[in-house]
């Protein structure tokens, strides 16, 4: 049968199986008026196997960055004042798979969320699509004021309108699928560091 | 893939229970999950609101169903997405076959789907000569021992790590007697990341589709459906029709009740919005019935639709750990599984209502609330009234109804039962009486409480 | 008032003990109650199995039986909850009779109807509390851990006024027994697993006494205790509070 032929029949199964009209709730009693917590944040996304580093500038990222991955290490950032620190080679094609050998990528996110240790990073902050997973270890910059606290507010910030991909990333990647042991590191980067940019004023 | 067609879930379940140890091992995992879940839900005072919230936007969407999936349509359609209808799982099988055939892929890389489960998409492609790897970790593990997944969330929670070291060693090349899960782990990384570098076509499940902007979302821990999706050439996303919500915003609502409901994590690793397919490549959307439609006309059973296939009712259920999910057999096991199975093949899902104490644990864990233990009740009504009783059980039970309803025949019938356990005990007290197997019978009493009240005290009627 | 005391069947049958209890505590508490002679069941047995459309004789003799007194009250929450919500007749074929809404369970009737603030019983044991689910989760006996709501127990209260009772914990608070009804034989093996495992959480935790407001739960795991030769008993819950 074609596709056309089981649309209709699938809609006109539905409409004369449907139930009868039901409202949808309202929802926004649920959002607090507040900013996300830091705190919050940093312990949720420590629980999950997560780091957060507190920097007042993107030279001090580099240093930890500089410290912690070998020199022959590929370190691919989609940030320019990074790319010009680490006199990084620009990306010559399109495909995702020759991004198969980065070590560290540091991308910027959109903000984070408290309740969960997420942050939304969309398509137009990864440069690749592959990048933020391919990578072995993942770097986010967000800033100190870009915390919501939850779910709610974060699906009313303006980053999460319009976008081709973008995704809700939480730590590192894992599976418990052996027997329940968490194992960081399954198929996407195995670990995850948040540098969280303070406001000018806090130094 | 093994495929129990002869035995009931009391068969299987019999023989689960045969290895004590197991059962006690796979009960306390799987408690173990619940536990987590109450913790993570503890957390959150509003956690009931939450539940009702979610409940009442799935009732508004089987409501609306119909003009929600158009709706869905042209704007997925309008983000240069390719939408297909499939009414069943044969037609579903073979768009899959058709769109991989026009992209000259042989070599597919699956993301969790467990709708692809219940279509048996795997073992179609196959006969048709296309190899496709399961790239979720318990789902590889399961392909590897070429058995079915047991939970819709963890997939091997049935495999003990040495069952899956073994697996490891003889098909990917593992050294005898490894069972860390570490070690495990990063050998299914290297193993899979080569074939997530050299697939053209991947297909993922869908956990929510968005009518209002025509995106889906997939949420996975290990990161597959994205390393899959964004390293191929083609995006195949396979969802049933009723895994759609009305509008972005009410993704706040599910992404905190669907991963604190199955493993009491906030959120998982990645929750992914797949809204138009990067520059290139292609996005296609299956939306499949396969009954669903069905069980939409089923005024007692069509609640179970609001399922965002979370597997907290298998946790819960004290049955399901201690029967493990292959004794449902079916795509779909526990408590869910149970209600959903029956509107597919009543006569042979017809013992899966009958797999229950109707204790209530699940529809009290089910963040969308569907009433589960009610219509497990209903479904048994339905069953019987349809001629799916065993021929003795008719037999026992018109003759109970008779007993009952007449309070000579009841007295008559207790007092020769006490006499039976009193004076001829061996008449019960034997293999023939499966209650015997593990229990005691109860001491026969000198008089029923009838009796005594005739003596002791007066009645009025 | 005048209460109608409905007594399940098994328990007339086979733990007529339980009900003497029932009957002298509720007549303790100064309430009236008559015990219809010509009563049987509450059909539960045969709905559960799917055979509900068999129930009509069963229900009618109920509905007969039962239609004038101010409330009925079973010592048993299964019963109760089948009566509640699935007991039928031609005036009400989905259920819901107005007979059916004045059945009570036992303690809730203590509770919400008569309202006991104390209670002269006493039993100096460490007693296990089992939660049977339909009472619980049906009939709303006590808070269930499912849910993220405030703790209460109607059974509970009543057992904390009898003087040196010891109501020891437990790793799973409300997990089911097994018993099920037509389940405990058609799933024999996980009904027993389930009973077994029920029971050890008891006997881990020192109970002497296993109680609940259900008596099938309360038989099924005496079955396996007696099994095992253990020295812990099972008592209805009735019994405890009419102690001493």
């Amino acid at each position: 049968m074609s596709t056309s032929k089981s649309k209709e029949l699938i809609l006109k199964r539905t409409a004369a199986n449907k139930p009868e009209q039901s409202l949808l709730p309202d929802i926004s009693f649920f959002e607090k008026n507040i900013k996300g917590s830091l705190d919050a944040f940093s312990t949720v996304l420590t629980a999950i196997g997560g780091s957060v580093y507190l920097i007042h500038d993107l030279a001090e990222l580099v240093a930890v960055a500089n410290e912690k991955y070998a020199k022959d290490s590929r370190i691919y950032s989609t940030v320019p004042e990074i790319q010009k620190l680490i006199k990084q080679t620009p990306l010559e094609s399109n495909d995702g798979h020759d991004l198969e050998n980065v070590e560290l990528a540091i991308i910027k996110a959109h903000f984070a969320v408290a309740e969960n240790g997420a942050v939304w990073i969309t398509d137009d902050l990864m440069d690749n699509r592959t990048l933020p997973f391919i990578c072995q270890h993942l770097a986010v910059i967000i800033n100190e004021n870009d915390i919501v606290p939850t779910m709610h507010e974060a699906y009313l910030h303006p980053a999460t309108k319009h976008y081709n991909y973008g995704s809700f990333i939480a730590g590192p990647s894992k599976t418990a699928d052996i027997e329940q042991s968490l194992v960081l590191g399954a198929h996407g980067p195995k670990s995850m560091t948040i540098f969280v940019l303070l406001n000018p004023d806090q130094s | 893939m093994t495929e129990h067609t002869t035995k009931d879930h009391a068969a299987l379940a019999g023989d689960f229970n045969i290895d004590e140890n197991r059962v006690d091992w796979h009960d306390e995992t799987l408690w173990w999950v619940r536990a987590k879940r109450d913790k993570a839900v503890n957390q959150l005072p509003e956690w009931e609101a939450l539940r009702e919230a979610a409940s009442l936007i799935k009732h508004n969407v089987l409501a609306n169903l119909d003009t929600y999936l158009l709706q869905f349509e042209a704007n997925a359609i309008a983000n240069g997405v390719k939408v297909h209808w499939a009414a069943d799982a044969d037609e579903h099988n073979k768009i899959v076959h058709s769109i991989l055939q026009d992209s000259q892929v042989t070599r597919m890389v699956k993301s969790k789907s467990m709708l692809t489960e219940e279509c048996g998409l795997n073992e179609f492609l196959s006969k048709k000569g296309i190899e496709v790897i399961d790239s979720d970790l318990g789902e590889r593990i399961v392909q590897l021992a070429e058995e079915a997944p047991s939970h819709i969330v963890l997939p091997c929670i049935h495999k003990k790590k040495e069952e899956i070291g073994e697996l490891f060693h003889k098909h990917l090349g593992t050294p005898a007697g490894v069972s860390d899960p570490q070690f495990l782990t990063d050998t299914a990384r290297a193993h899979l990341r080569e074939v997530f570098l050299t697939r053209k076509a991947t297909l993922t499940g869908v956990n929510f589709a968005i009518a209002e902007t025509g995106e889906i979302v997939v949420c996975t821990n290990e990161g597959n459906a994205d390393m899959g999706v964004n390293l191929a050439d083609v995006h195949i996303a396979s969802m049933g029709i009723e895994k759609l919500i009305p509008e972005k915003k009410h993704l706040s609502v599910f992404l905190r009740v669907l991963t604190r409901s199955a493993t009491g994590q906030p959120i998982t690793t990645y929750s992914s919005h797949f809204k138009s397919p990067a520059k290139g490549k292609e996005m296609h959307i299956i939306l499949v019935d396969n009954g669903r439609t069905e069980q939409l006309g089923r005024e007692d059973f069509r609640n179970s639709l609001k399922c965002i296939r979370c597997g907290a009712c298998m946790n819960t259920c004290p049955v399901y750990r201690r029967s493990g999910g292959h004794s449902y057999h079916t795509a779909i096991a526990g408590p869910i599984g149970s209600i959903l199975a029956p509107n597919l093949d009543m006569e042979k899902y017809g013992d899966l209502p009958f797999a229950s104490t109707l204790c209530g644990s699940c529809s009290n864990v089910c963040p969308v609330k569907i009433n589960i233990h009610e219509q497990l009740y209903k479904w048994r009504q339905v069953i019987v009234k349809a001629g799916h009783a065993p021929a003795a059980k008719k037999i026992s039970m018109k003759a109970m109804a008779l007993t009952l309803a007449s309070p000579t025949a009841y007295n008559m019938a207790g007092k020769t039962a006490r006499w039976v356990l009193k004076h001829a005990p061996f008449a019960v007290n034997n293999s023939l009486n499966p209650w015997y197997k593990h229990r005691d019978m109860p001491e026969s009493p000198e008089r029923s409480f009838k009796e005594w009240y005739s003596v002791n005290r007066k009645s009025s009627k | 008032m005048t209460v109608g005391l409905f007594i399940p069947c098994y328990v007339d049958q086979f733990y007529p003990g339980a009900a003497i209890a029932t009957l002298q505590l509720l007549e303790k508490l100064g309430v009236n109650v008559v015990y219809p002679l010509n009563q049987t069941c509450c059909g539960q047995p045969m709905a559960n199995s799917g055979f509900e459309h068999l129930t009509g004789g069963c229900n009618d003799l109920f509905l007969k039986n039962f239609s004038e007194f101010d409330y009925i009250v079973a010592p048993s929450g299964s019963c109760v909850l089948h009566i509640r919500e699935h007991l039928h007749d031609d005036k009400s074929p989905g259920g819901k009779t107005p007979v059916s809404q004045k059945v009570y369970e036992l303690t809730s009737f203590l509770t919400d109807i008569l309202k006991v603030t104390s209670l002269p019983a006493k039993f100096p044991f460490k007693v296990g509390m089992h939660q049977s689910c339909h009472g619980q989760r049906g009939l709303h006996l006590s808070q269930m851990s499912e849910l993220v709501a405030p703790a209460f127990s109607k059974p509970g209260s009543l057992l904390n006024m009898v003087e040196g009772i010891e109501i020891i914990p437990l790793n799973r608070v409300d997990e089911c027994c097994g018993f099920g009804g037509t389940f405990c034989v058609a799933e024999e093996a996980v009904s027993s697993k389930m009973g077994i495992d029920r029971v050890a959480d008891h006997l881990d935790h020192g109970a002497e006494y296993i109680t609940g407001v259900d008596m099938s739960c309360l038989m099924h795991m005496e079955g396996i205790l007696n099994r095992q030769g253990s020295k812990v008993k099972v008592i209805h819950i009735a019994e405890i509070l009419n102690a001493g």
